[in-house]
């Protein structure tokens, strides 16, 4: 209570306050502003959405497979986590699933980070969605679980489902784009959607992108009916589906 | 030396029986070898240079069986010992082609000796027998050579090897395949002590780099060399530069205006090879010949990413005589011994005076005749080089590299191989490794890092300790915790990953908008570089094994193709990339373009277009650096001429473009070409430079190889690919799955992510030391940028026109056709962007 009453001047944003996204979407009639990092802010409920985390990857992988990649992953995600968490002062952080690259990762990830975790939460709520990586996160880690959530007319959750209703903002499959100009081609993480769902980019420090026009996104989106936000510094480089090349 | 007492009977009648005699340098080399010692013969091709080099290794064996035939009578006299000599190459074809030399004088001979070939090819149950029944001589690859010493019976197959033949050595120590071959050395020398090697080489620069490469080196600094047998030269060739009717293209790489003039020598000639620089320019002149073709003369094609099948083919055929001409790349540089070739085109420049040397000596392989040669520049400035190399020919100048140091990454796999065969002690394996000249001046410290690297990762961050793949023993040894590591090694190990290919696989064509599935199934037709698909589009056409072809679409490692009825394919750029005008022909161009006085032997049109230069502008001083500023449209444009090969000119163009950014005179981009480099942007270059606003002390001064080459980096997509290489060949990231061959495209991805992480937090970790090395020497080329900087320090001249110069022409006109560097990928995207919002017009 007394957190709430202390944030309680701030929660109320005008409209007209200026607010670091790049892009504006309207999406089942609400207002969320796309961010070139790769997350999702939603102003009016103060809510802040990243996807696919897969915090403790590298060290996964160096556990099932022997392959020694950089032990780093976890806190370049975490700081960059933080850094927007600073600018935005979100009320509430939603991870849409995945957020943990195994079940173990919960279990696994070392004092410092949960510490870091830990600050972030402090004053918001937080919550967990479920994802294929993550069914169960560890007791230790503070927020709440959820394999789908609405709120207002959005609903969050890890997978797209089919025939979801409007509103539907999920991740799992860390959408890329490819562009080619000038004779050389660009390929990015880049948010995407058709007006009626959104999926986000994957947020983690080494998560790879999915080409946005392989076979696994045309369940998802008719074909070439909807748009690509690539994410560049400082700006999102808007692309329709027509102007995209598979790989 | 023409006494041929030295050798057995039987091998003095089989040159007799045919007519020969064992020439001056193949004796010497068998007296050196069989006196125990290990020692580098150079002759040009067509020396009977690889019978020399087998020569001591069959008499051996020979003897040994009349020894044991003696001994146990004639049953048991076909038995074969252990591996007794290893022939290793650069390229699989060679190991073929020697095999099939081979065999008919151990034939005619009579002599009971087992040979085989061995590479990532052959079937596993044959690699498996091969092991266990390894027979006397074992045609192979280092690659191969690596995997047989990670085995767990290396010591056992290797114990009683006597000789190791290199051949084609000059061409192996320039790669990483040289690093890891010369750790295998150390290893096989340690396993065999009898082991002597013996190193064939074309004429080269530094013949002691390779000695040295062939021997053990002491702990002392005192360097040890193998012998050497020098065979005597043959006639000087006879080379000329094609004098063309034609007008000389200002720019380009594609020769099409010389092409009647070309076809008339094939016709002139009994066989002719034609060599050009790259695959795609190869396709081109290959598919322009028989559009004029009308004797329809057999011409054939012959490139590395053609199908094994249809080489194999074209090399029957050639070796049969019934081919006039082939179109060839470097597939054929190295020394597959065909038939009477009297005459060799070089299409486009030489890059190089040794690589035009070793071409040359295709043809014509009886030493005594001069071979004949016809260089046929691509533009106006390759004429100057050819007239370089030509000279350099004529000075018998040799510019092959120095010997490279061997890399960080290649030390990681070796550890990781000696590790998989038995556990090993860090100081003696250390000890080991700097034996080979190509590792001798590693430190201790960084051979402990490497080490760690393969256990853990060697991170700072010791996060890994408890998946350790190598762990200490009680006694101190290092041995892999887990055999599922020493399979993944096994799986991952190699060097040869500098371009990802993809295999190109023949299908029925689509229609524009079919939604049918794409066939399965068709005729295979080689394999193509992975970026090269990577900038088609779906439709796209392009011309492959000498047909123009559609782009259907990619199927995991496979791209589809179809048959286009389209005369006008899209051609890929020129990628000069792949030889490095060489700084010794750079010189010689540099010479030429400042020196009206070595102008005499210049064709008429080269001669009026570097007058006019003079008249207009200014020739490049050869000590200066000639900078010339002026408009063109509404731009500024600022060209320079370091005549320091492409790489080096895209490294400065990239440096240079911040500067001038970061001095507000917003450069759009520039383009790079062999001899000169032009930036451009709106701003008047011209007059900033005049009015002191822009020094050019200051923009080429040598410290942007400092913090603008360091802030380049970071982000440069070049950087990555490097290090992609690096983390393969290292370990760190897997080449492909049991199963399931992992395309290059997924890699790139991961990889860059690696990359990223690892240069925010550890940027002096050792695989990005082995990445910054690798890109110093290669792609980026800083080292020679280097050099090139402190050469023009405070030495440039600025000419500034109202119009564009004479020498300035060419690498205007590359605009366009080359891609674009310098403007940021974001701009790029911004402008993508923007086109759609007018097109929408929003």
């Amino acid at each position: 209570m007394r957190l709430n009453s202390q944030l309680q001047p701030r929660v109320e944003p005008s409209y007209r306050q200026p607010i670091p996204v790049c892009h504006d979407l309207s999406l089942a009639r609400e207002l969320v502003g796309l961010h070139d990092s790769g997350a999702l802010w939603w102003p009016e409920e103060r809510t802040l959405v990243v996807s696919d985390l897969h915090l403790e990857k590298a060290a996964s992988i160096a556990k099932s497979k022997g392959l020694m990649l950089p032990p780093y992953d976890t806190a370049t995600t975490l700081e960059k986590l933080s850094a927007l968490i600073d600018l935005f002062d979100p009320r509430r952080v939603i991870c849409l699933g995945d957020s943990f690259h195994d079940c173990e990762s919960s279990e696994r990830m070392p004092a410092a980070y949960l510490a870091m975790l830990a600050t972030m939460q402090l004053g918001r709520e937080w919550i967990w969605i479920t994802g294929n990586h993550d069914p169960e996160i560890a007791g230790h880690i503070c927020g709440e679980r959820y394999e789908e959530l609405s709120i207002k007319s959005l609903s969050f959750r890890h997978e797209p489902i089919e025939g979801a209703e409007r509103g539907e903002i999920c991740g799992h499959l860390h959408p890329a784009a490819k562009v080619r100009r000038m004779g050389r081609t660009i390929r990015r993480a880049c948010f995407a959607t058709n007006g009626n769902r959104l999926v986000l980019p994957a947020f983690g420090a080494l998560t790879g992108g999915l080409n946005v026009m392989d076979r696994a996104f045309s369940d998802v989106f008719a074909e070439k009916r909807f748009s690509v936000f690539m994410l560049g510094n400082g700006r999102l480089f808007p692309f329709t589906a027509s102007k995209l090349l598979s790989e | 030396m023409t006494d041929t007492s030295h050798l057995p009977s039987v091998f003095d009648d089989w040159f007799g029986s045919r007519g020969w005699a064992p020439r001056a340098h193949q004796l010497e080399l068998f007296d050196k070898v069989t006196s125990g010692n290990s020692a580098l013969l150079i002759a040009p091709t067509g020396g009977g240079k690889t019978l020399a080099g087998f020569l001591p290794s069959l008499v051996d064996l020979h003897q040994k069986r009349e020894v044991d035939k003696r001994k146990a009578g004639e049953a048991k006299a076909a038995g074969t010992g252990g591996l007794h000599t290893l022939y290793m190459s650069p390229l699989k074809a060679l190991a073929t082609d020697i095999h099939r030399n081979l065999e008919v004088p151990i034939e005619e001979m009579g002599l009971s000796i087992k040979l085989e070939t061995r590479s990532g090819d052959t079937p596993s149950h044959k690699k498996q027998r091969q092991k266990r029944l390894p027979p006397d001589i074992l045609l192979t690859t280092p690659e191969q050579i690596s995997l047989l010493l990670s085995d767990k019976n290396a010591e056992r197959l290797f114990a009683d090897l006597h000789y190791v033949i290199l051949d084609e050595l000059h061409e192996l120590v320039t790669s990483k395949r040289g690093d890891l071959l010369a750790l295998a050395l150390t290893r096989l020398r340690k396993l065999a002590p009898n082991l002597r090697c013996i190193g064939l080489s074309a004429t080269i620069a530094h013949p002691d780099d390779l000695r040295a490469y062939l021997v053990e080196q002491p702990l002392s600094q005192d360097v040890r060399h193998a012998e050497i047998v020098q065979a005597k030269g043959g006639a000087k060739p006879h080379i000329t530069i094609l004098e063309t009717q034609e007008r000389l293209p200002w720019s380009g790489h594609s020769c099409i205006y010389a092409l009647p003039e070309i076809y008339e020598e094939i016709k002139a000639h009994n066989t002719t090879l034609v060599f050009v620089n790259t695959r795609s320019q190869a396709e081109r002149l290959f598919q322009e010949l028989w559009r004029i073709n009308e004797d329809t003369l057999p011409i054939a094609l012959h490139h590395g990413s053609l199908d094994v099948g249809q080489r194999r083919k074209v090399e029957a055929h050639m070796a049969a005589g019934q081919l006039k001409a082939v179109v060839c790349t470097s597939s054929l540089d190295l020394g597959i011994d065909w038939g009477d070739i009297d005459l060799v085109i070089n299409v486009g420049a030489p890059k190089g005076a040794s690589r035009l040397a070793q071409r040359i000596g295709r043809a014509n392989h009886r030493m005594n005749e001069a071979s004949k040669a016809i260089l046929v520049p691509s533009n106006r400035f390759e004429v100057l080089e050819c007239q370089a190399a030509l000279e350099a020919s004529e000075a018998g100048e040799q510019d092959t590299p120095p010997l490279r140091e061997g890399g960080l990454d290649v030390l990681a796999q070796h550890i990781m191989c000696v590790a998989c065969a038995a556990p090993f002690e860090p100081e003696q394996l250390y000890e080991e490794v700097i034996s080979s000249q190509s590792y001798r001046h590693l430190g201790y410290d960084l051979f402990v890092k490497a080490v760690e690297f393969v256990a853990t990762g060697g991170y700072a961050l010791k996060a890994y300790d408890r998946y350790a793949k190598l762990r200490p023993t009680k006694e101190g040894l290092f041995r892999v915790s887990h055999p599922q590591f020493a399979q993944q090694y096994r799986l991952n190990s190699g060097t040869i990953l500098d371009a990802a290919t993809l295999k190109v696989r023949q299908v029925k064509p689509r229609g524009a908008n079919s939604k049918r599935p794409l066939g399965f199934g068709g005729k295979m037709l080689g394999e193509i570089e992975e970026w090269f698909i990577e900038q088609l589009a779906v439709g796209d056409t392009f011309v492959f094994a000498g047909q123009v072809l559609k782009f259907e679409g990619l199927k995991e490692s496979e791209a589809y193709v179809s048959r286009s009825a389209s005369q006008d394919p899209k051609i890929p750029s020129y990628q000069g990339g792949k030889f490095p005008l060489s700084t010794y022909l750079a010189e010689g161009v540099r010479n030429f373009a400042s020196d009206p006085n070595s102008w005499s032997s210049l064709p008429g049109q080269v001669r009026e277009w570097l007058e006019l230069q003079k008249e207009k502008s200014q020739l490049p001083d050869y000590e200066r650096l000639l900078v010339e500023t002026f408009p063109r449209n509404d731009k500024h444009y600022l060209v320079c001429y370091p005549f320091e090969g492409r790489l080096a000119h895209q490294t400065l163009g990239m440096l240079l473009t911040r500067r001038l950014e970061r001095a507000g005179l917003h450069p759009l981009g520039f383009v790079a070409t062999e001899y000169s480099l032009a930036l451009w942007g709106l701003t008047d270059l011209g007059t900033a430079i005049k009015s002191g606003r822009l020094q050019l002390d200051e923009l080429f001064e040598e410290d942007m190889l400092g913090d603008d080459l360091e802030a380049w980096l970071a982000e440069s997509s070049l950087m990555k690919r490097t290090f992609r290489n690096c983390a393969m060949i290292s370990g760190l990231v897997e080449r492909r799955h049991p199963g399931k061959e992992k395309t290059g495209r997924q890699i790139t991805i991961n990889t860059d992510l690696i990359y990223n992480v690892l240069h925010e937090h550890e940027p002096d970790h050792l695989l990005l030391q082995a990445t910054w090395t690798d890109a110093a020497t290669g792609l980026l080329d800083i080292s020679r940028l280097g050099h090139f900087l402190s050469r023009i320090d405070k030495r440039i001249t600025h000419s500034a026109l109202g119009r564009v110069s004479p020498l300035a022409v060419p690498v205007l006109l590359e605009i366009g056709k080359e891609p674009i560097f310098g403007s940021a990928t974001e701009e790029l995207l911004a402008d993508a962007a923007d086109d759609l919002i007018l097109e929408a017009q929003l």
